[in-house]
């Protein structure tokens, strides 16, 4: 769908050396985020005791989402070969509608916003969307 | 007809009664015409849209901002009858402006951020719920009378 500019990459790198130290809390605010405005994705998690957001499992779930958020952020000039692993995992075992990294994507941007509201800037925002538009790419690779 | 609780009604109120629309409206607007580009197909006639800081910069965005962020003002009085009460708003992006309707949330989506960047901590998961549901239940409304 679309290709990262030197200058996108550039852009997500520094703006990821910025956050990355709160990638706990960002991942755990999104994951709750996603869970409350979108309760269609707790279909994905009846196997949680609790599917509260603020629950164990949700914010251990964010921080496994920002691992590999984190981890795309040192793959970016090759995503597809990058996620290859994670694809297979989200095709095969997980099966996780693809509409679904789009829903979490723009809970990650929400959370972005609420935490760095003056690092999140117009410009980062776009280098930022276009970059998880790129992971959800990757991530879909190995559906079919 | 959309069912809002009490919770949702108040939260949904107490946003719009704390907004700065002279802040927010052009924060959105430009942010939707920059990071979704293919949004100023509709704004050829405002002048130079060709960065960012240009957008930025833009009285005729500044401007036109303002008036859209106000448009959600007719959601809020109309609570309980809101695809009535934007029929004719949908009429006109229809067939006068040529909107495609797919917009619409582009730009809900920006104005969520600038309002999470503006309230912070308190743009709880709740109130982004809350919100969310008023935009889409709007962005439905104005997609409606397309045909």
């Amino acid at each position: 769908m679309t290709t990262l500019t030197a200058k996108d990459k550039q852009t997500v790198k520094a703006f990821w050396a910025k956050v990355s130290g709160k990638s706990e809390d960002i991942g755990a605010s999104a994951v709750a985020r996603m869970l409350v405005v979108y309760p269609q994705t707790k279909t994905y998690f009846s196997h949680w005791q609790d599917q509260s957001p603020n629950s164990p499992a949700a914010r251990k779930h964010g921080k496994t989402v920002m691992m590999g958020v984190g981890d795309a952020v040192t793959k970016i000039d090759d995503l597809k070969e990058g996620l290859k692993e994670l694809s297979q995992l989200h095709a095969f075992t997980l099966r996780v509608d693809p509409a679904n990294f789009k829903i979490l994507s723009h809970n990650i941007l929400v959370v972005m916003a609420v935490m760095f509201p003056t690092d999140f800037t117009p410009e980062v925002h776009v280098s930022l969307d276009k970059f998880l538009a790129a992971v959800s790419l990757a991530l879909a690779e190995k559906y079919r | 007809m959309v069912q809002w609780s009490e919770s949702e009604r108040t939260i949904i109120n107490g946003i719009f009664s704390h907004l700065d629309y002279d802040d927010l409206g052009p924060k959105a607007f430009s942010r939707c015409l920059i990071v979704y580009p293919w949004t100023q197909r509709y704004f050829s006639s405002f002048g130079n849209l060709h960065n960012a800081e240009a957008i930025m910069g833009n009285a005729n965005v500044a401007a036109h901002g303002i008036k859209v962020l106000h448009g959600l003002d007719l959601g809020l009085k109309h609570m309980d009858d809101i695809m009535g009460a934007y029929a004719e708003l949908s009429s006109l992006h229809s067939e006068k402006l040529h909107v495609d309707p797919d917009n619409f949330k582009l730009l809900s989506d920006c104005i969520t951020i600038v309002v999470a960047a503006k309230l912070g901590k308190a743009f709880t998961p709740e109130t982004q719920a809350a919100f969310h549901k008023f935009l889409a239940v709007v962005v439905s409304a104005l997609g409606k009378q397309y045909h």
